[in-house]
């Protein structure tokens, strides 16, 4: 009992520490996205006289869609997220299902040739594809963003869905058969449920990798069309000429961050879930 | 509902090695056939070609007057229920039951119906909305059956499906097993390795071994005829005790003392030479203590005295275990058999032989008993082929 409650302090300690390590710069960078620019360098976490101030964040959304720096790489970053992982995760589902199922010639090349894609620094691919893309149009699309982002996230998303698959018994997609399922229907009704929870995890995997990424993002774009949120915000302007837009940047670092613990802490409840009932025998 | 044909069935595998060899059955609609064998029997294999989970390497399987090779399992409309059941376990006990009907695109009202239909038949009412993982294991067997019979197939394909279950479970849903099939009349192939459930619950039985069929008979016709020293040995328990023996004339010479040999008898050696070594298979209840024997039937068949080094009472009836001298009988059939059960390891087979007596028996361990022989049911099987020396044999195909 007293080595459970030493053990359990420890747990505690070492987790705290964790917690406080990785919070401390996102509540450092909430206070700076609420100070007024004259406090803004002091150094300290409270601003000196209290003088908070939401400006940096009205800043942002001020001249609406047109003219706001904000809103249309907000959208911008949003949108290609979304669609870079619903075509990534459909891609993957299929991918996956064959790799995990079935043997057919090449199988380890896919799956070898995945894993060095995967690990490829994009940076070397950036040279060769502001090229393509400005030749043939692509440059300053969303579709220019969404074909890099599926070939560095598609690799992630099949591996780790293959994994999911692997746990699923075959019995199970035979019991469909046998029942009067056609292959695709077993996969749809059958193993596709089954899989939700490592589909939902891989979504999450590709979606913050779109969301994060600022290499193509600052290269592939040249504006508004389609440039996405970290993009933006190194082209973010203080009031004047000598003012640094740390305020205004800070505010809109803390506008990103919320999507993703939204998309986090919603589907972590569908993965726990998941991860239990797929404990039933058979 | 339809009669199943194997005919000259083989699975072979890219490596070359033939899971199922070039198997014949006829199963007749409304029958319950048994496939029995050991783990590597092929069994499995063939109950999946008639599902059409297996490709079929050689030879044809018709269901009703339908060759089946080429079709998709799920156009053959038959039901499998599976070793560890496969139920869905995303989806409610109802849900999975309803799951074919669904894929086949029945009216909502007939799938309801059908569903409280089987629900009843297995007594599953009150759980019709729970999962799956919130089951006990007899439930989720149940589930199971309940899948396969909502739909009314051609055919039952059951893939040892009460091995999972404890003891005393899996008696009581044998029973319900052959309760339902009895009541629906559904051709039904059952796989099992388990030979008191092969003996119980089936019209037939095809016993397999290495990929290649036995015998196929009704149980009581492989137990009192087998054709060769597997299916004596794997039908029946405790197994046959096998014995060296030397025929001459109407005499047999068994390790334990020489006999005469009754007509019945006779007939099962037809095909020896006379003076030939062969294996005698002897039945435990073949053996009875010598005191409860009375006077004619006694003259029937021999006595012999034995040391006796074990008594098991199950209160009915009583095992007694003694050894023979010379008694090992080398063959490849019943090497098989003992490294199936395990009992190849514990080196207990070994000259060991074993007896069922009369509960009244009042034999005891150590004893220097004598015991008595009913000589009119030995069977006797050529030392080499393992073949059955009976010439008119009722249970070959």
């Amino acid at each position: 009992m007293r080595r459970g409650t030493k053990e359990y302090t420890a747990w505690s300690v070492g987790m705290l520490a964790v917690l406080v390590f990785s919070l401390l710069p996102v509540v450092w960078i909430i206070s700076l996205s609420l100070k007024t620019p004259k406090t803004v360098g002091d150094g300290r976490f409270l601003p000196a006289g209290g003088e908070w101030t939401l400006k940096n964040y009205k800043v942002l959304f001020e001249g609406g869609f047109d003219n706001s720096p904000f809103i249309h790489p907000l959208i911008n970053s949003i949108a290609i997220g979304l669609i870079a992982t619903a075509i990534a995760i459909v891609l993957a589902a299929f991918a996956a299902y064959a790799i995990a199922r079935l043997n057919f010639p090449g199988k380890s090349i896919i799956l070898g040739g995945a894993l060095a894609i995967a690990m490829f620094p994009a940076i070397s691919t950036i040279g060769p594809l502001f090229d393509m893309w400005r030749s043939i149009g692509l440059y300053d699309t969303y579709l220019g963003l969404i074909i890099p982002y599926l070939t560095f996230s598609l690799p992630l998303a099949i591996y780790t869905l293959v994994a999911f698959y692997r746990e699923i018994p075959w019995d199970l997609e035979q019991a469909a058969q046998v029942d009067g399922a056609t292959p695709f229907q077993a996969f749809r009704r059958v193993i596709l449920p089954l899989a939700a929870p490592g589909t939902f995890t891989a979504a999450i995997l590709v979606f913050i990798f779109c969301w994060n990424d600022f290499l193509f993002a600052i290269t592939l774009t040249s504006s508004n069309n389609a440039r996405t949120v970290p993009a933006a915000l190194a082209f973010f302007t203080g009031e004047s000429q000598f003012t640094q837009p740390t305020g205004n940047i800070a505010a809109a670092a803390v506008i990103v961050t919320i999507p993703i613990i939204i998309f986090v802490l919603f589907f972590q409840r569908r993965i726990v879930a998941g991860l239990t009932a797929g404990a039933v025998k058979g | 509902m339809s009669e199943i044909v194997l005919d000259k069935v083989t699975k072979r595998y890219p490596d070359g090695f033939e899971a199922v060899r070039n198997m014949d059955l006829d199963i007749q609609d409304g029958e319950f056939m048994i496939l029995v064998g050991p783990s590597g029997s092929g069994k499995s294999t063939a109950l999946r070609m008639i599902a059409g989970l297996e490709d079929i390497s050689d030879g044809e399987v018709r269901i009703g007057e339908t060759v089946v090779n080429q079709l998709a399992p799920k156009d053959r409309d038959i039901a499998m229920v599976f070793q560890n059941y496969a139920l869905y376990p995303h989806m409610s006990v109802r849900e999975n039951m309803a799951f074919p009907l669904k894929l086949a695109g029945a009216p909502k009202e007939e799938i309801d119906e059908k569903v409280q239909e089987a629900a009843r038949i297995l007594d599953l009412t009150e759980h019709l909305d729970r999962k799956p993982a919130n089951l006990s294991g007899g439930q989720r067997q149940r589930v199971a059956m309940g899948r396969a019979i909502v739909r009314n197939p051609k055919a039952f394909l059951m893939d040892e499906p009460l091995s999972n279950l404890d003891a005393k479970l899996r008696v009581q849903m044998r029973t319900e097993v052959s309760r339902i099939q009895s009541r629906l009349g559904t051709t039904t192939v059952y796989v099992t390795h388990d030979q008191t459930e092969a003996m119980t619950l089936g019209d037939r039985v095809a016993v397999l071994r290495g990929g290649v069929l036995q015998q196929v008979g009704a149980p009581s016709e492989l137990y009192d005829h087998p054709v060769n020293l597997f299916v004596a040995g794997f039908i029946g328990s405790p197994s046959m005790n096998f014995l060296p023996a030397t025929l001459e004339g109407d005499t047999v010479k068994l390790p334990m003392g020489e006999g005469r040999l009754a007509d019945e008898a006779r007939e099962r050696a037809a095909g020896s030479q006379p003076g030939q070594s062969v294996v005698a298979g002897i039945r435990p209840e073949q053996f009875e203590d010598a005191s409860l024997v009375s006077g004619e039937v006694r003259d029937v068949g021999m006595t012999f005295k034995t040391h006796i080094d074990l008594v098991e009472s199950l209160g009915a009836e009583k095992y007694a275990y003694f050894r023979v001298e010379e008694s090992q009988v080398e063959s490849e059939e019943l090497r098989e058999l003992a490294e199936d059960t395990g009992s190849a390891e514990l080196g207990a087979t070994e000259g060991q032989v074993v007896a069922r007596l009369e509960a009244a028996s009042e034999i005891k361990r150590g004893d220097e008993a004598e015991l008595w022989l009913d000589s009119r049911k030995i069977h006797f099987f050529d030392l080499e082929s393992g073949r059955t020396l009976a010439s008119s044999d009722g249970g070959a195909q």
